[in-house]
């Protein structure tokens, strides 16, 4: 039973491959095995015949039309039940967590279905928003920038959260205190440099980010730059040659 | 006897054996010979350069549909929307001719890499924000199979002008107008101006606008690299190359009111390679000026402005190189990571580049300081009397810093109004313009490349109309000045 399992895997991961190497892997990252032959073939064949070419442009405009869909906007929802409860939705259908005031936190289940329930608090405000590995982008950060009392936001390991989405977040300035953007693959500093907006930030997690170039001189100048807040983030020390005494 | 016939017969036997020895050349390069074949089957196959006489790979083609002059930023955007716009896939030749190969004079490159909202004109906003758009989708509108996407190092920071007090009415009105077309521009006094950036000195300033959204700076190296690349995917061809003469071919008409014209159309571009006095005359039907500060010269050439003065004929193109310093200086104490790009009241302005307080700066030196712009040499006094006193006037810090290295690069400034030229020429039918904007073509580049696309293609502008920045207005005088020029 495991066998034929482990085939359609296989099978799946080799169909993904075209689409996938264009937003992940880097022509400088060389994958090991067999799939260092299979991409060699895909991009001699991308090179020498137009219609692999266009398949392969086809598959990966597919690919963005998906994100895109993600984070269309719920006008209807926002219409009829408000800001708050458009924002809640959103993030569900995402695949995150929220907590409205008062309340407790409503995640969907595995499957990615949940509960309507909460369409009755359409004049509670949401409180704190667990987005972590959503596919949220620029255009789907419009609904949870509509939620104008968040006090805290999760944003770690979302894939498509880059320095334009942090260039938006001032539009929280008056009501976030926590903002965690642990292990983003795409913020770097200069994206952080635009947290200057938010005075109320009391905590803010900045650990494991690889596009920052230094993380630890990247902490100090965000701790300088946001006094009141406390920043999680890489050790200072981190990145400095050892002294001659201290290397063994 | 018998010895002599056999050693006859020995003799005899390896010429008997094979054609290929018959030739009498003793040894056999196989492999060499192999290769040298295939290299002429290929070039005589369709698709090959094939000359009998020399290897002509070098040149340009001897056709295409469209020729830009000039293959920097605005040049690029010009032909990846012609490639992106056409009806069919291949339906149009482009070539985009260039002279030099390594961008060393060119001004995108050499330049400091802002993007703002923040002008007086609604066109001007209306560019800037489509531009913005497209930098931030950089990687769904350039994206090549099989190569890592871009990465523009795109700071968000925003811009900060401040204004004295004559200018603060004015810089209200550019907020209102900015704010209609959809930036997301603030007004702060000069205690907010405290409250948020400590280090500034508000002595003299009355009001200041800042950009939140939209605005900052990026690096214009990736953005070239980016577009050569995903042109060069799309076929269009590149050639290295001056262009030296038009071949071009008159008529006279007659307009609706009896007035007698004499429309002109280019046929032939003739490009001069490097070093060299061997041309190649390219057949084409467009022209499209994108050659930046000499962009002048290029419209001498096609004979714009070979006329009595004060007539259309006369109108020359009145776009001049000019040159501007850029200087890069360490200040230890000077403003943190927050700092947006500043532009001070005297028209001075820096910014801030990377996380070792390290900040970039100059200014636009006024019309009677204006340096000779013959060569690319840095004038370091010019830091030292006209820059320096006003940063340490604005910023404090400011007073003790040590200046790290400096360059100098070109605007293509229109002497006019200072704002870009874009669309055809009224005589000279098929040349279309690209070029003017004083430097802030880099910040448009993406719009413009589309609305000239769209002028050639379809013969008017659809998405941002541009017909203010037509060349008829040198003739009609009507000038469309830009406030807010840095």
């Amino acid at each position: 039973m495991a066998a034929p399992r482990a085939f359609l895997h296989l099978a799946s991961s080799i169909w993904k491959w075209g689409p996938r190497d264009i937003r992940g892997l880097s022509r400088t990252v060389a994958p090991e095995g067999s799939w260092r032959k299979g991409r060699a073939l895909l991009q001699f064949l991308a090179d020498h015949f137009y219609d692999v070419k266009a398949l392969r442009e086809y598959l990966f405009r597919k690919q963005v039309l998906k994100v895109h869909q993600k984070n269309r906007s719920f006008t209807h929802i926002k219409e009829q039940y408000g800001p708050y409860i458009a924002g809640a939705y959103f993030v569900l259908k995402q695949g995150g967590a929220v907590k409205f005031q008062g309340q407790e936190w409503m995640q969907s289940n595995g499957r990615g279905r949940f509960s309507l329930d909460f369409f009755k608090f359409q004049a509670v405000p949401v409180e704190a928003v667990d987005a972590s590995g959503c596919a949220i982008n620029y255009q789907g950060l419009d609904n949870l920038l509509a939620l104008k009392e968040l006090q805290s936001l999760s944003l770690q390991r979302c894939p498509h959260v880059d320095d334009w989405c942090l260039s938006r977040l001032h539009q929280l300035a008056g009501s976030l205190q926590e903002l965690s953007l642990a292990g983003c693959p795409q913020v770097s500093e200069r994206g952080l440099a635009c947290l200057h907006h938010l005075q109320k930030l009391r905590r803010l997690d900045i650990s494991d980010l690889p596009a920052v170039s230094n993380p630890g001189l990247t902490r100090i100048l965000v701790e300088e730059m946001l006094p009141n807040c406390e920043v999680l983030g890489a050790d200072w020390a981190q990145g400095l040659k050892l002294g001659p005494e201290e290397q063994s | 006897m018998l010895r002599r016939a056999l050693r006859l017969g020995v003799g005899r036997c390896p010429l008997g054996r094979g054609l290929g020895t018959r030739r009498g050349g003793s040894t056999l390069d196989w492999d060499g010979k192999v290769s040298d074949i295939k290299k002429k089957i290929q070039s005589v196959l369709p698709g090959g350069a094939w000359n009998p006489l020399y290897d002509t790979s070098h040149l340009p083609p001897e056709h295409s549909d469209v020729v830009i002059v000039g293959g920097g930023v605005l040049g690029l955007s010009v032909a990846y929307w012609l490639k992106r716009l056409e009806k069919r896939r291949g339906a149009i030749q482009v070539l985009v001719v260039d002279r030099d190969y390594t961008y060393s004079h060119a001004s995108t490159v050499l330049s400091v890499g802002g993007i703002r909202q923040q002008f007086s004109l609604p066109e001007n906003i209306q560019l800037s924000l489509f531009s913005v758009d497209f930098l931030r989708n950089i990687n769904e509108y350039l994206a090549v199979v099989d190569d890592p996407p871009l990465d523009l190092q795109f700071n968000p920071l925003g811009y900060l002008l401040l204004a004295s007090e004559k200018g603060a009415a004015i810089m209200e009105n550019n907020v209102k107008v900015q704010r209609q077309e959809g930036a997301k521009v603030c007004l702060m006094s000069p205690e907010q101006l405290r409250n948020k950036f400590p280090w500034i000195n508000t002595e003299g300033v009355a009001l200041a606008s800042y950009g939140l959204e939209n605005e900052g700076w990026f690096d214009p190296w990736c953005l070239l690299q980016g577009l050569r690349r995903k042109v060069q995917s799309m076929g269009v061809r590149f050639c290295h190359g001056e262009v030296t003469r038009f071949i071009s071919s008159s008529d006279r008409m007659e307009t609706a009111s009896g007035e007698e014209v004499t429309l002109k159309r280019i046929h032939e571009v003739h490009v001069k390679m490097d070093r060299s006095l061997e041309y190649q005359p390219v057949e084409c039907a467009i022209v499209i000026n994108a050659a930046g500060a000499w962009s002048g010269q290029i419209a001498e050439l096609a004979g714009i402005g070979k006329g009595p003065p004060g007539t259309l004929q006369g109108t020359k193109l009145p776009v001049e190189p000019r040159k501007r310093y850029v200087y890069l200086w360490h200040c230890p104490q000077g403003p943190g990571l927050e700092t947006p790009f500043v532009t001070d009241t005297s028209g001075t302005y820096f910014r801030r580049e990377g996380l070792g307080n390290n900040y970039l700066g100059g200014c636009s030196p006024t019309e009677e300081e204006e340096p000779d712009p013959g060569n690319l040499e840095v004038d370091h006094d010019f830091f030292q009397d006209k820059v320096w006193p006003h940063l340490a006037q604005r910023v404090p810090a400011f007073e003790s810093l040590k200046v790290r290295s400096a360059w100098a690069g070109y605007y293509d400034y229109n002497t006019f109004d200072q704002n870009g030229v874009v669309g055809p020429h009224p005589l000279v039918v098929n040349m279309y313009f690209a070029t003017g904007f004083s430097g802030h073509g880099l910040q448009q580049a993406p719009a413009v490349g589309r609305a000239v696309a769209e002028m050639v293609l379809e013969g008017h502008f659809q998405t941002i109309n541009l017909s203010p920045f037509l060349f008829s207005r040198f003739y009609l005088g009507e000038k469309v000045e830009e406030r807010n020029i840095i």
